[in-house]
């Protein structure tokens, strides 16, 4: 990671306001080609809308924004093409099936698809005749990233990917997550957690009311911290009580 | 890159979305549960139809006389189970029984100018119209027996009666089932959209959709499409149990059918454009059936569902005449029952109306629908 590689996405600029409020106050930040790109921050710093405007889900005050060359106010519908997208708490048509969905979805793609293929990559193929609305919440949130892939996107949007899932499931999420970004798509997520960060983002960009703070890499921005004489007031275990957990119940997809 | 394909997109949408309908109760259930029963119902009662006048009998009363044997074999006298005398001037005060009958034999003594029979008669103001009915048949029965007794009286004029056969009978199904079909397209048309459009955005489905390539009014078409194809399948099933088992009438056959579908389809597409206004307008879930009900109630008491708008009082019949199922009901009975045709001018007028509240309906709704 350490030679330069092609900007994939390139936003300059950008301002959303709502009224009189500004939620985003003018930030820029490029994402390169293939790397997990982190937009990390508290609930209301303004990444969801960041995210959305990049999605082409909403409208810009003002800035520009450029996916794969293509632009966000004009070439909307080429976006669309070749992105995939995660909403935060999105439902689908809750009385059908996987299989069902998926074959709504190639649809709206007009793309041809496996679909057992792709209820494999994320460990849902037992599940393919059940319908989503008997599904777990890690089930649901795993079954809303197959969809991101349908159409073999380059660019994959993920907005706050394993809120609400327990450790495995998380777990196992950032390991389909880097699959994903080892297959060649790029892949912009938004957070609130710091390990998730930590441990997935190739880069992070830390937003704060509207601004980015700080943007590198995760061990970057650590050893600039502590080259400014930051000590950690406890003693650094070599393992918390998450890692206990893990070992004790195993690393597999558990079904909840 | 190939090109995209909207139609292709929009109909991977009807076929979701067609599988969503069938798999929710509420929607079968309005669509063709209700109708079927309300048919089925409405359907069994009408054929026990016909016009009765219940009589009670005094006690004391002459039954030797050939007017009351005449009056025992009429088949729209109702002759009721003997009681006593006070139980009958009970029933007549409470408007249980239409009257009471009292036939005293008079002592005539070689009187020629004294009728040997007195026939007393009492009705209540309830039952004038039976009462009336009572004595035109009581007349009727005087008067021919006179004319058998005195054969050489010249008379002002002689009734001569024949009766034809109608070429269709008009059964009870043949005005409940037209009714019903609105009725379903009503329910369909509004409860339906408004809360599948209301549920796809606030679950962010819709929003889902707009990542992808289809254009929203392609996701429209879609999901609309799925409804209509839905309601005529259950329009066509109506109809089918209506014909098969009750009778029904089909002027034209098939023809008709297909007048009554494509009307079907004219009114769905009016109360969707309704359903979209309540989808757009409701705040939340809860507010959904009471907006929709401003649409839907007035139309199923008012427009002619379940008995004929003339048995409305005339300062209701204007609104009865502004709702568009009245005219949807009016031109569905025209073309099955009398067989019209779309050019016919009662039925060209009925459709020309649909037009127009489909017109103002897709204005306000247009103005009102939130795609988030």
């Amino acid at each position: 990671m350490a030679f330069s590689k092609p900007i994939i996405i390139s936003v300059k600029d950008l301002v959303k306001n709502y009224g009189d409020f500004q939620a985003v106050k003018g930030v820029s930040f490029d994402v390169f080609e293939n790397e997990i790109f982190g937009l990390l921050g508290p609930n209301g710093a303004g990444k969801t809308t960041s995210l959305e405007i990049m999605e082409t889900l909403r409208k810009k005050t003002s800035g520009t924004v450029l996916i794969d060359g293509l632009s966000v106010d004009n070439d909307q519908n080429a976006i669309k093409k070749i992105i995939g997208v995660q909403l935060q708490a999105a439902g689908y048509y809750p009385s059908l099936t996987l299989l069902e969905l998926l074959n709504l979805f190639s649809g709206l793609y007009n793309v041809e698809i496996d679909k057992m293929a792709m209820l494999n990559k994320v460990g849902l193929q037992d599940k393919a005749k059940s319908k989503y609305k008997a599904l777990s919440g890690g089930q649901k949130q795993r079954f809303s990233i197959c969809t991101t892939l349908i159409n073999e996107p380059k660019i994959v949007f993920l907005d706050e990917p394993t809120t609400g899932l327990d450790p495995q499931a998380r777990r196992n999420l950032w390991d389909l997550i880097r699959d994903i970004r080892n297959n060649g798509t790029t892949v912009v997520i938004t957070t609130h957690y710091m390990d998730e960060a930590e441990n997935l983002c190739d880069r992070v960009a830390i937003v704060e009311s509207g601004n980015i703070i700080a943007l590198d890499t995760p061990d970057s921005l650590i050893d600039k911290l502590v080259a400014t004489g930051f000590e950690r007031k406890k003693e650094v275990k070599k393992a918390n009580l998450e890692d206990v957990f893990l070992n004790l119940t195993g690393q597999e997809w558990r079904d909840e | 890159m190939k090109k995209y394909n909207q139609f292709k997109a929009m109909l991977s949408i009807s076929k979701a979305s067609f599988r969503s309908i069938t798999r929710s109760p509420s929607a079968v259930v309005f669509s063709l549960a209700f109708p079927l029963i309300f048919i089925i119902v409405f359907g069994f009662i009408g054929k026990g139809g016909g016009v009765y006048v219940d009589v009670c009998v005094k006690p004391g009363s002459d039954t030797q006389n050939p007017i009351y044997k005449a009056l025992s074999s009429n088949s729209v006298i109702n002759f009721k189970k003997t009681e006593s005398e006070a139980e009958m001037d009970s029933d007549l005060y409470k408007g249980r029984t239409d009257a009471i009958l009292y036939i005293q034999k008079n002592n005539v003594n070689g009187n020629n100018f004294q009728p040997p029979f007195t026939i007393n008669l009492q009705t209540s103001n309830a039952s004038q119209e039976k009462g009336q009915i009572l004595e035109m048949i009581i007349n009727d029965i005087i008067s021919h027996m006179n004319a058998a007794m005195l054969t050489n009286v010249p008379t002002l004029a002689e009734l001569k009666t024949t009766q034809v056969t109608v070429h269709r009978e008009y059964k009870t199904i043949d005005f409940i089932l037209p009714g019903q079909l609105g009725f379903s397209m009503l329910s369909a048309g509004v409860f339906g959209t408004a809360f599948v459009f209301y549920n796809l955005r606030s679950t962010l489905v819709l929003k889902r959709f707009f990542a992808t390539p289809i254009r929203r009014e392609y996701i429209v078409l879609g999901e609309c499409l799925s409804r209509l194809v839905f309601q005529l399948i259950g329009a066509t099933i109506i109809i089918g149990i209506g014909w098969a088992v009750f009778g029904f009438t089909l002027v034209h056959g098939f023809v008709t059918i297909a007048q009554m579908l494509i009307l079907s389809v004219i009114g769905l597409i009016i109360f969707m454009g309704m359903g979209f206004v309540v989808s757009g307008v409701a705040k939340n879930e809860s507010t959904i059936p009471p907006l929709a009900n401003i649409f839907t109630l007035p139309q199923f008491l008012l427009a002619g569902t379940f008995f004929p708008i003339s048995a409305f009082p005339l300062w209701l019949q204007p609104i009865c005449k502004i709702l568009p199922l009245t005219y949807l009901n009016d031109a569905m009975r025209k073309v099955a029952f009398e067989g019209s045709s779309f050019f016919n001018p009662v039925v060209g007028k009925d459709i020309l109306i649909l037009f127009a509240w489909g017109v103002v309906v897709y204005f306000v709704a247009v103005k009102t629908f939130k795609w988030e």
